[in-house]
């Protein structure tokens, strides 16, 4: 037999000749640059790999990965995806979406993906803006944005991304940021390993329209006092020193100092905990405010859940075994004939 | 009194009743076993939007009609011979469709006082008593009461008594045209199966009814109705939503393809859902989506991973998915669509039927976006047509728009169904990797039919990507060049052009190929044109028929066609669709003959049109 040389694939594999062409200094860059170096390391071929998008900035990533891709309609990767998974299983498919895209025109398509649970990832970009058509007000955006849609400031409620998610049962949820390769990487290491819908919030900074909106969880100076980096089986720590961390006061979660309390009071993070992540997910305060609560990064909430492909492809399995393989002229022809 | 045996050539029976009567049951049954028996048949269910419509009302009358014969059957017939009426209100909403001389058999249980009220007749008016029906045969029937009487030892309660009332009627009828009741008894068996003690009751009041015509002392004729002289072959009873289904898993099957349905429950479209969704042991894999979008989406989806998809809605539904239509035409991947059309626009008239969304078909959907579409014609035709739908989006790398509406979809008649080894092979090849060294993949590199590779994920080394914003030719890279779009936008309406290579010229039906008087119709239209023609045929008219099933492209020769008659007329049940087409394509004076009232043309109305036009 000749031996097969399996060349080890490498970040530069899927980079495709097209330019790349976000605005200088867009933080969708460096996510780019780490999907790129994760995917080797995944243990997929190129070739089953499929990457769909909607509408928006976020969205022209497949074109520049080397992998199968989908450039599609407003909101609508989602439900694309739902379908190519459902008649291709065996692909590793990915979603890139924004703000905009999967939580506005996309969100019904969104929530449903998550409580079907197929086993795809999601790359959720949030800006909390509309970049592509040059600044308008994101159902993620703050109530009071002002923006050239909202020139006296915004009326709308936020959408909590990941309570959304939480609340239409998602079995994986995480969030991560542009500015954090390390954390980001791992994440989506922990996204494409988990069998079931994976949704990754990333913050991610529009330099051009919302600059500096997650500064202070990105940037050094404020990063370690307005973020908590839950990771599992570990106390909610964070704070200049690592010097302050989160208990529970029953339900409520309380900023205190490590140093008065026993390290048994603090919270530990337990990503099956499906109560203590829908706490978690409301670590959403503006930081701004008095008090706030730290803006946790990593895997809130995981469960393993049947998939809906699986099930789907279950259903038909079984329908064989009962009935044996379809005969096309036992269909056609039915149960009531004559003959003239 | 005895009974004498009249003979029929044809018979138009309208069963009607509350939604809650069995109607639609009723007639399903009688379908099958006068089918079984070699009439040719035609139906026509006609039933309310609301499920449950308030009980003994107008708005809640569900009707039934078939029309049966020993000739040729094309239609369900325009007016009844025989009108079966459960209730007053069944009566008030049916009887102007009633032929004079023609028979009513009235449950006059149905007719109280309470009934009549609801029926909205005037206080004190019983049309069975005031003498108002006097040019019709009136059989009255206390079916409540023998049925009541004929199951007092059942142990069943009164409720449950009652909803097998529509087994005596179609025992009645089965003694009135001689049938045997061999067929329903099976069915009844098949039907109750969890619950035997049903299964007796049902057959008695069955034979009750058929026994009540046997014994009661009135003169009532009975009728025969001999086998139709067919073609020769075996036959079933198709209904058009299922024909539909079975030309898409035989497509499936015979394209060696997964098929992939992605749909939103919507009247009356979602029995091909239904249907299909039972076939997961010929490997069908159905999607029941959070809405239109989204059905037509994952479509999408699945159509890119290599499975045969189609999508199925309505008017309103295909509305929702124009969008998702052109990204699918952008990236050139086979999708087939169908449109069990309905009275629109908007909700419009969910339950009733008419073929008014040609045009969205045509042109509903943002910039030059060309698609090919397809029409059935009758409910057989449904399974032809959508097997050709599916035969060109594979062959041309394209969406296509299959039409049909409530008429046919609900519809049924006898078909001569196809053995799978004489359907065409539509085996296709995924591209393959034949690249040499260094050597890009060409997505959008077309062949002789301006159809491009259907490339696959999993395919190594043709890793690529697609995408809705306008595309160079050949490499599908984003190209915002002003020349290239035109180029583009003239290649894939050339691509749609190429196909009326690859289907059948257009033929006449019936009549001359040259002549005075050309009926050119589309869609369900059919069977009524057929009809009028034929009989102004018999009668001298210099008249043809021409039925279009291929509207985008048209035939190549459907010009010519059109050329060789003095004068063109288009029945639509619409405000003028195909017309508006046909005059700005061929520059045809055709007039139109337009219903749009819910309901299909009698042949009477079109055969009307046709002497008035010569």
């Amino acid at each position: 037999m000749e031996a097969t040389i399996e060349t080890k694939l490498t970040a530069k594999d899927f980079v495709t000749d097209q330019e790349v062409r976000w605005c200088p200094g867009c933080g969708d860059y460096s996510i780019l640059k780490q999907v790129q170096t994760v995917m080797p390391e995944l243990g997929l071929k190129q070739e089953e790999i499929v990457f769909v998008s909607g509408i928006g900035c976020s969205s022209r990533f497949p074109y520049y990965m080397e992998t199968f891709g989908m450039h599609s309609i407003h909101g609508r990767a989602t439900a694309i995806a739902s379908g190519l998974k459902a008649s291709r299983p065996d692909l590793s498919v990915w979603i890139v979406t924004g703000d905009g895209d999967s939580l506005s025109i996309g969100g019904n398509h969104f929530i449903h993906l998550l409580r079907r649970n197929f086993d795809v990832n999601v790359l959720l970009f949030n800006n909390e803006i509309y970049g592509l058509t040059k600044g308008q007000y994101s159902p993620a955006s703050p109530t009071g944005k002002v923006t050239k849609s909202s020139p006296m400031g915004s009326v709308d409620h936020a959408f909590n991304p990941l309570a959304l998610a939480l609340g239409a049962d998602s079995t994986f949820i995480a969030r991560s940021m542009d500015r954090d390769p390390v954390h980001l990487r791992g994440i989506l290491k922990r996204a494409h390993a988990h069998k079931g819908t994976s949704l990754v919030e990333i913050y991610q900074n529009c330099n051009i329209f919302n600059d500096g909106v997650f500064e202070v969880f990105t940037e050094k100076a404020t990063k370690k006092l307005n973020t908590l980096f839950v990771e599992q089986g570990k106390p909610l720590v964070f704070g200049e020193n690592a010097d302050k961390g989160i208990k529970l006061d029953g339900f409520k979660p309380v900023v205190v100092n490590i140093a008065d309390v026993s390290a048994n009071d603090l919270w530990i993070h337990d990503e099956t905990d499906r109560v203590k992540a829908s706490i978690l997910v409301r670590f959403f305060d503006s930081p701004k405010t008095e008090n706030a609560l730290p803006r946790p990064f990593g895997i809130f909430y995981q469960e393993d859940r049947f998939c809906y492909e699986d099930s789907m492809n279950a259903q038909i399995e079984d329908a064989i075994k009962a009935k044996g393989k379809g005969d096309l002229d036992a269909l056609i022809r039915g149960k009531n004939t004559w003959t003239i | 009194m005895k009974s004498t045996t009249e003979v029929k050539n044809a018979v138009v029976i309208l069963f009607a009743g509350d939604s809650g009567d069995g109607i639609q049951l009723t007639g399903s049954q009688f379908t099958t076993t006068t089918a079984l028996y070699g009439n040719d048949v035609s139906t026509f269910p006609n039933y309310p939007a609301e499920i449950r419509a308030p009980q003994g009302t107008i708005a809640g009358v569900s009707g039934f009609q078939l029309h049966f014969g020993s000739e040729k059957i094309y239609t369900a017939g325009d007016a009844s011979d025989v009108l079966v009426v459960m209730n007053a209100a069944a009566l008030k909403a049916n009887l102007k469709q009633l032929k004079p001389g023609g028979i009513i058999i009235a449950n006059t249980d149905g007719f109280d006082a309470k009934n009549l009220k609801l029926a909205k007749y005037p206080d004190g008016v019983n049309p069975l008593q005031d003498g108002s029906l006097e040019k019709f045969i009136v059989h009255e029937i206390d079916v409540t009461k023998l049925v009541r009487v004929a199951l007092a030892d059942s142990g069943l309660g009164t409720k449950e008594i009652d909803r097998s009332k529509n087994m005596f009627v179609l025992g009645f009828i089965y003694w009135m045209y001689n049938r045997k009741l061999d067929n329903t008894i099976e069915f009844i068996k098949e039907q109750f199966k969890k619950r035997p003690d049903l299964i007796d009751t049902n057959i008695k009041v069955l034979k009750v009814g058929y026994n009540y015509g046997d014994t009661i002392e009135a003169p009532m004729n009975r009728f025969e109705v001999k086998p139709a002289p067919v073609e020769k072959g075996t036959y079933r009873s198709i209904m058009g939503n299922q024909a539909t289904a079975y030309g898409l898993v035989a497509a499936a099957q015979k394209s060696g393809l997964t098929l992939f349905l992605g749909s939103y429950p919507i009247t009356p479209a979602t029995d091909i859902l239904h249907e299909l969704a039972k076939y997961k042991n010929y490997g069908v894999k159905t999607f029941q989506a959070e809405d239109e979008i989204a059905a037509i989406t994952s479509s999408i989806g699945a159509a890119f991973g290599g499975a045969l998809a189609v999508t199925t809605s309505s008017g309103p539904g295909i509305a929702l998915k124009g969008e998702a239509i052109g990204l699918a035409l952008m990236l050139e991947l086979p999708l087939v669509i169908i449109n069990v059309q309905r009275g629109g626009p908007s909700t419009g008239l969910p339950t009733k039927t008419e073929q008014a969304d040609l045009l969205q078909a045509m042109y509903g959907r943002n910039g030059e976006s060309p698609v090919a579409i397809v029409a059935a014609y009758s409910p057989s035709s449904c399974f032809d047509m959508a097997f050709e739908a599916c035969r060109l989006a594979l062959e041309f790398m394209t969406p296509v728009f299959l039409l049909t509406d409530g008429y046919i979809a609900n519809g049924s008649e006898p078909w001569k169904f196809p053995a799978a080894a004489d359907l065409k092979d539509l085996k296709v090849s995924f591209a393959k990797n034949e690249l040499k060294e260094g050597e890009k993949y060409l997505p959008y590199k077309r062949n002789e039919r301006l159809s491009r590779p259907w490339a696959i994920p999993g395919t190594k080394g043709l890793e690529h990507r697609i995408g809705g914003i306008e595309k160079e030719n050949e490499t599908g890279n984003i190209s915002y060049d002003p020349e290239n779009h035109e180029f583009m936008v003239k290649l894939r309406q050339a691509k749609i052009d190429k196909i009326a290579d690859y289907v059948p010229l257009q033929t006449i039906d019936q009549g001359k190929e040259k002549g005075k008087l050309l009926v050119l119709g589309w869609g369900s239209t059919y069977g009524s044109i057929k009809t009028a023609v034929k009989e102004a045929l018999a009668e001298g008219y210099d008249v043809s028929h021409a039925h279009v099933k291929y509207l985008n492209p048209f035939p190549k020769n459907l010009g010519e066609v059109l050329k060789s008659f003095d004068k063109v007329l288009i029945p639509e049940m619409n405000n003028g669709q195909l017309i508006k087409i046909i005059r700005d394509k061929y520059f045809v004076d055709a007039k139109g003959l337009n219903k749009i009232k819910g309901m299909p043309f009698t042949s009477a109305e079109i055969k009307e049109k046709i002497k008035e036009l010569i």
